[in-house]
């Protein structure tokens, strides 16, 4: 089987993505969203909390299990994707678009290094 | 302990399922997605291989002693092709197992412990019989058998088309005519077949046995969605049906059936192993009891979860999913007796935040 991996974007090994233009959002990955299965509840932080590079600041519940998500940058949180409380299924429908969670405001641009590129991203899943 | 693998585990493979290790086997866990498969069943129907669960085949002079002592329920009322639903409990009344019997049309008994339990009760089997000078013998036929379950509303007219002769009992050519719990030799694909109205999703359907040189066969004779262990449990769970292991265990968390909500399988006439001890529960009463909760918050409970009242810790969440039928996370597991009841306001802890849940008696739908 093969995920889509966009490569306007880089990730994290746990296998979130942020995006490289502003503004900067945050999601979890094609592959992700696939093993997780059937996403039914999202849990995020709210407009105005920081969230720090590879510390969890959520959780996304499917059906068959509970998953934290990892900041792939760290930042303040300026908007969070609403629609998810009553479409969580968004996340495995759209995972790289409606299906985002966070935008964020990043507070240290070096961490963008620290990332995958769509590349890299790729031969860690295959 | 090696993996075992059911005999499509390569068929399911080829199909894109994801696996699970469930009771020591390597299980089809999701085909396409639960959500998809769970309503198949409740709208249409599905098929899952279940050949995880075991098969011990009890004959034999004292096989219907054995059996009766062994299970809670009256084995001495079964008819020829009857199957019937057990605990299998010790001395202290302590559920070990739930199970499914079938008195055979060729004489003796099949009965089907749970993944991973089959060498227990076979040895439990064996040493009683041992024990008790009794004739009888005892075979564990588990990796003899593939066991598929088809449910839903269309599945008995999917099992009219798969079905082609219909041995004993139940004879004629109609396999509608099986009653619920009963089962009847059949054939499908050409292979020999054990056919049982029976399931453990709360829909109508067939679960079918065969020899496993011929799973492919007749797995392939029913033309529906194929289902994994994600949405068995999700069918199971909207029920209230329990999971052998989950929602009781014999250290982790020995439940008697008085307690587990299935005092309907135990016969105090009948004389077997944890009698004495469930009786004199009845005449008690239980202190606690199994029962379900819908949460009136965001949120999925999930086992272990500790679930309160008035802000005091009063049990654990034993099995907890989002209904998909539903669309609200609902929970199973054991409270106190006195608010084990319709509409007991309680908390579910769910990463260290209480979310208010209703107490509701199971099943979650009808």
């Amino acid at each position: 089987m093969s995920f889509d991996v966009p490569d306007d974007r880089q990730y994290l090994a746990s296998h979130e993505w942020a995006t490289t233009d502003e503004p900067i959002r945050i999601g979890i990955s094609d592959f992700a969203q696939d093993e997780l299965g059937d996403v039914v509840f999202v849990e995020l932080p709210d407009e105005g909390d920081t969230i720090s590079h590879d510390e969890p600041f959520g959780v996304v519940e499917s059906i068959k299990a509970v998953s934290d998500i990892y900041a792939p940058v760290s930042g303040e949180v300026v908007a969070v994707n609403e629609t998810l409380h009553d479409q969580p299924e968004l996340v495995n429908e759209d995972p790289y678009g409606d299906g985002w969670l966070l935008e964020i405001e990043p507070s240290d641009e070096s961490e963008f290094e620290e990332l995958m590129d769509a590349d890299e991203y790729e031969a860690q899943i295959a | 302990m090696a993996t075992r693998r059911p005999p499509l585990y390569g068929v399911h493979s080829d199909r894109g399922a994801g696996f699970t290790d469930f009771g020591g086997w390597e299980m089809p866990v999701e085909f396409d997605s639960i959500r998809a498969e769970h309503t198949a069943v409740r709208e249409a129907a599905g098929i899952f291989e279940v050949s995880h669960m075991g098969e011990i085949r009890v004959e034999g002079p004292d096989a219907e002693t054995l059996m009766q002592r062994l299970t809670t329920n009256d084995i001495a009322s079964m008819d020829v092709g009857d199957a019937q639903y057990a605990c299998i409990t010790d001395e202290d009344g302590v559920i070990h197992d739930d199970t499914m019997t079938y008195r055979l049309p060729e004489g003796g008994y099949l009965f089907v412990p749970n993944a991973g339990h089959d060498e227990d009760a076979e040895e439990r089997w064996v040493d009683y019989r041992d024990d008790h000078d009794l004739d009888a013998t005892v075979t564990n036929e588990t990796e003899d058998w593939a066991m598929f379950a088809v449910q839903g509303p269309d599945a008995i007219g999917l099992a009219a088309d798969a079905v082609e002769d219909i041995g004993a009992p139940l004879e004629g050519d109609d396999i509608a005519d099986l009653t619920r719990f009963t089962a009847t030799e059949a054939t499908v694909a050409g292979a020999d077949c054990l056919v049982a109205r029976t399931g453990y999703t709360g829909e109508d359907g067939v679960e079918v046995l065969c020899a496993t040189d011929d799973a492919e066969a007749v797995w392939a004779a029913f033309d529906c969605q194929p289902c994994g262990l994600g949405s068995r449990d999700t069918l199971r769970m909207e029920q209230g049906l329990l999971l052998s292991g989950q929602d009781f265990h014999p250290d982790e968390n020995p439940r008697t059936p008085y307690e587990a909500g299935v005092g309907f399988t135990v016969d105090l006439d009948t004389e077997f192993v944890g009698r004495d001890a469930l009786a004199a529960q009845k005449e008690a009463g239980v202190e606690e009891s199994f029962t379900g909760l819908v949460l009136q918050e965001r949120g999925v409970a999930r086992h272990g979860y500790e679930i309160t009242h008035d802000g005091e810790p009063v049990g654990e969440v034993t099995s907890g999913t989002m209904s998909p039928t539903l669309g609200e996370p609902i929970a199973l597991g054991y409270l106190p007796t006195d608010i084990a009841e319709d509409g007991t306001e309680v908390g579910v802890v769910i990463r260290g935040e209480e979310k208010r849940a209703a107490v509701t008696t199971p099943p979650f739908i009808q």
